[in-house]
């Protein structure tokens, strides 16, 4: 593909020069008398604008608007066979004088960063909570899916590669995608290996549980707290290492500015937390696992901090942003209760297997509920509309998770939603319990019904739990090459911060598996055909000016934010831009409404700048600055996510725009217009991004219309 | 029709590590009993910033129960009054109208208060980092079916793997010991075969690790295991005990 750019530049280029001589050549035999001179220099002028106009389009093209991904060559299931085999490696004695920084302990970064120390790079490793335990990775209830066929039902490598690649719509690179699928396998493997306690049959082997988008079932886990056992899995690997010493591990430290020195990351400037010192780091190379950017709704599924601010520094030091507007949204969320709400709690998909989901038929069954004047269990069935079975006969409840929310929004949107602020719908077990008896219930979902009923203090076993969509994971984020390196060298990108495998919808169990795909098995091989170029290279001063001016605009913008002194606080304002997102940029998007958004989001950001309130000292443990940061970078985000769904006109996975919809609601692809990755390339502050596209190319699947209905 | 309630708040208050604390007590009406614990403390600290003073510093991140990173010691109890919950399930239908709800951090001499109510846990990384581990690089390990292992056994090294390393054990212990935490970690191991083969060098190292980083001993009282937020069970402590004799027999 680069090739073909050039000569096309070249060819342009010939054509245009030809043309301006030929021109000229005329000119001279035809200049008698000075009318005709005249005319003839007027051709000769307008030629050269010509000739100009094609040379400078010609290098546009090369330039960039294209993006390319350093696919190997070779049929799908050998590149990355192959692409090991030839890739260049760093030998032992190399490997120890080399630095490599990896931001973020999740189970992107504590993978990556103990099997870089395993094999002997001296890695420094940042953590933004007081452990590296902490990662919001270990919130992940489900499992973790892998091709390993254990249970004979016809899985393969090829077939997760596709379910993967069919359930993000189409929106996915197909050779990073098959690469997932080959290291599932390995990734079992090696947590067995570290102690991971996955649930077993009697037998004493391993058992799989199935999940949504798929017809085997692949997906392991321990329990309902797999996200957890695989973080402390990855989390005493790394700890081995930092005992050994070969990762120095900085805990209540946040990364706030990547360090490009000629054109290559060389460190990172990092906030300690506890004390408000900024520091400077240098490395050969950096990796960020920083996890995604759903926080820019202010409530999410997501921690507390969790966020996207890594994220934007790569975009405003030249890494492309890709598919920013692609994010998901889970069906089965505890419903938002009151406006002092900080987060928002999931219950697993699995309870979308037994449970119904309903909301009354009646509008005045409705209204009744919202004023506590009727009970759920007083709807008798017949006046309960299943919207779920109702609109999707085959697939019902099992519908994939961006369809359901879409759904129970278009209920709620049409005045059927329940729970005193109309916005949630029922999940009902009492068909469950009639058909498999509570015991049954209990076993399967036990956990669960006790979560909520903690949170709700309403018994699940008697009367509907309460669900509501809510923003659970982003599939868009920082562009990376086969190779996970950024548009910038020496960047690299993994886990749920780059823009990942997923396309445009993630199916449920793939978010581990790619974390820890990218940690253990992909980026240790890929950084070294890097790092293999570096050995000459000394450890630079942190003295160094590119060092000096990073730090220095940070120290202007904290001063900036600090002098503000206004009414308002952090959160306030997070709120709001959380509700202009959730409104205009969530579920259901319009062009009118993405205008709408990029509006309000500037006059929030306007409020921010000129009306905030950060108390206390930037020299000291600031929770308040802290949050403040991420807030001015979650602006940028909800911009890039507004301007990117607004460019996008069509509905693919977890982005639909209400103008792409067939007659009966569904998402409407635009193949032919949009097959393609949005990378977004900063342009300088106040500036519109430039958009520059990455093709994709299916060349060893075909591309179908999901049906969920029949 | 949501239903509130008015609290006064008695808040450690420390501006850092070597300053001297004290407590405030703060009023905050209507506070909606549907609200979690550390939601009602957004609300405080909202109040306390419009009144421009700094507001109360806290750990907490997850807010569903399984980072382990919230550690509030309320009105007496690691975790508040509520069983098998941490601070961020906890919700304020558990306190009454009027209530004065005293709130400290982890009262430990093994974790030192950094600033208000945030403690400095690394303690409890470094008796992870002596052994917490099974000795296993990336890549070249047997397939995950290879050695079959008893359901039995797997279902107790998951639940005492299901310790969040929060800090509420040591805590609670009078003689702030973390026998728990390292008990629910060597036990988790000491049931698995790939943990066997290291696992007397493991018993050693991270208790002589918890020893030398100022935690006290275990007396069997059990404050730890009844405050444990996860339920994690006194007998890895006695399966802990086993394997640190019979380590010191094979000595």
């Amino acid at each position: 593909m680069a090739k073909k750019k050039e000569d096309m530049v070249d060819t342009a280029k010939a054509v245009a020069n030809k043309v301006v001589k030929a021109v000229k050549d005329k000119v001279a035999q035809v200049a008698n008398d000075d009318a005709t001179k005249e005319a003839v220099e007027a051709v000769k002028e307008a030629t050269e604008k010509v000739a100009k106009a094609v040379k400078q389009a010609a290098e546009t093209i090369a330039d960039g608007d294209y993006v390319t991904a350093k696919i190997p060559e070779g049929p799908l299931a050998e590149k990355w066979n192959n692409y090991k085999a030839h890739q260049k490696l760093v030998n032992p004695a190399n490997k120890r004088r080399l630095d490599v920084i990896v931001v973020g302990t999740g189970l992107a970064g504590a993978s990556a960063a103990a099997s870089l120390g395993e094999l002997g790079f001296n890695v420094l490793n940042f953590c933004i909570q007081d452990s590296p335990r902490r990662a919001h990775s270990i919130a992940a209830q489900g499992g973790i899916n892998a091709a390993k066929n254990y249970q004979n039902d016809g899985d393969s490598v090829y077939r997760l590669f596709y379910d993967t690649i069919k359930g993000g719509d189409y929106r996915a690179r197909e050779s990073n995608v098959y690469r997932l699928a080959e290291v599932s396998n390995s990734i079992i493997d090696q947590c067995v290996a570290q102690g991971v306690p996955f649930a077993r049959e009697y037998g004493g082997l391993l058992d799989n549980r199935s999940f949504g988008g798929a017809q085997v079932s692949r997906t392991f886990y321990a329990k309902g707290q797999t996200g957890q056992q695989l973080l402390l899995g990855a989390y005493s690997a790394l700890s081995r290492q930092i005992h050994k010493g070969t990762v120095k591990m900085y805990t209540r430290y946040e990364m706030l500015d990547v360090v490009v020195v000629e054109g290559r990351a060389r460190g990172i400037i990092a906030r300690n937390l506890v004390t408000g010192k900024i520091e400077r780091f240098f490395a050969h190379a950096v990796v960020v696992g920083t996890g995604g950017y759903g926080n820019a709704f202010f409530l999410s599924t997501n921690a507390m901090a969790s966020n996207g601010s890594a994220a934007v520094q790569m975009y405003k030091k030249g890494a492309y942003f890709a598919n920013p507007c692609f994010a998901q949204i889970h069906p089965t969320c505890i419903p938002v209760h009151g406006e002092f709400q900080s987060k928002l709690t999931l219950m697993s998909e699995s309870l979308r297997n037994d449970g119904r989901i309903w909301v009354p038929k009646k509008k005045e069954d409705a209204e009744a509920i919202r004023a506590g004047k009727k009970k759920p269990t007083e709807i008798p069935d017949e006046d309960r509309d299943f919207y779920l079975e109702r609109r999707y006969p085959a697939f019902g409840n099992l519908v994939p998770r961006d369809v359901a929310s879409r759904a129970a929004k278009e209920r709620c949107d049409a005045g059927f939603g329940v729970n005193n602020t109309g916005l949630a719908v029922y999940l009902d077990f009492k068909y469950a319990i009639e058909r498999l008896g509570r015991d049954v219930v209990e076993a399967r979902y036990g956990n669960l019904f006790q979560m909520y009923e903690k949170i709700v203090d309403d018994n699940p076993y008697e009367t509907p739990m309460m669900i509501f969509p809510a923003i659970h994971y982003t599939m868009g984020g920082i562009w990376v090459d086969y190779e996970l390196q950024t548009s910038i060298k020496g960047l690299y990108c993994i886990g749920e911060a780059n823009f990942s495998d997923h396309g445009a919808n993630r199916l449920g169990a793939s978010a581990l598996m790619q974390g820890l795909a990218d940690g253990y098995f992909v980026l240790p091989y890929t950084i070294q055909n890097y790092l293999a170029d570096q050995i000459q290279v000394p450890r630079m001063s942190t003295e160094l000016k590119e060092f000096a001016e990073a730090e220095k605009a940070i120290n202007d913008k904290i001063d900036k934010l600090m002098s503000v002194q206004g009414k308002r606080s952090v959160d306030s304002i997070h709120r709001e831009l959380g509700l202009i997102m959730w409104d205009f940029v969530g579920m259901a998007r319009s062009a009118e409404g993405l205008r709408t958004a990029l509006k309000k989001i500037l006059d929030v950001k306007k409020t921010f700048w000129t009306e905030v309130f950060i108390p206390g000292s930037r020299n000291d443990l600031n929770v308040e600055l802290e949050k403040a940061l991420r807030l001015a970078d979650f602006l940028e985000i909800g911009e890039l996510m507004a301007r990117d769904a607004l460019n996008r006109e069509e509905s693919c996975g977890g982005h639909f725009r209400e103008e792409y919809q067939t007659p009966e609601g569904e998402a409407l692809r635009q193949d032919d217009k949009f097959s393609y990755v949005s990378c977004w390339k900063f342009e300088g502050e106040g500036q519109e991004p430039k958009l520059l596209k990455e093709k994709l190319e299916y060349e060893f699947v075909a591309r179908q219309t999901r049906n969920y209905k029949a | 029709m949501e239903k509130t309630i008015n609290i006064k708040v008695r808040v450690w208050r420390q501006a850092g590590p070597k300053a001297k604390g004290a407590f405030e007590t703060y009023e905050l009406n209507h506070v909606s009993v549907d609200s979690s614990f550390l939601e009602m403390l957004d609300v405080l600290n909202e109040q306390l910033i419009h009144e421009r003073k700094e507001p109360i510093v806290f750990d907490h991140d997850c807010r569903e129960g399984i980072c382990g990173m919230c550690s509030l010691y309320i009105n007496g109890h690691p975790h508040g009054p509520d069983s098998s919950v941490t601070t961020c399930q906890l919700h304020m239908r558990k306190f009454k109208d009027g209530e004065t709800i005293t709130v400290e951090p982890w009262r430990s001499h093994a974790f030192p208060v950094i600033k208000d109510l945030m403690v400095d846990r690394r303690a409890y990384d470094k008796i992870m980092q002596a052994g917490g581990y099974v000795s296993v690089n990336t890549g070249g390990v047997p397939d995950a079916n290879a050695i079959p292992i008893s359901k039995l056994n797997a279902d107790e090294a998951m639940d005492a793997a299901s310790c969040i390393g929060c800090g509420a054990c040591a805590a609670a212990c009078k003689n702030g010991s973390a026998m728990l935490f390292v008990a629910a970690k060597v036990s988790q191991l000491a049931l698995l075969p790939q943990g066997q083969v290291e696992g007397a060098a493991r018993a050693k190292a991270m208790l002589s690790k918890m020893d030398e980083l100022g935690f006290g001993n275990c007396t069997n009282t059990g404050a730890c295991a009844a405050e444990c937020p996860k339920n994690i069970s006194l007998s890895h402590i006695a399966r802990l005990n086993r394997e640190y004799i019979c380590a010191k027999l094979q000595d």
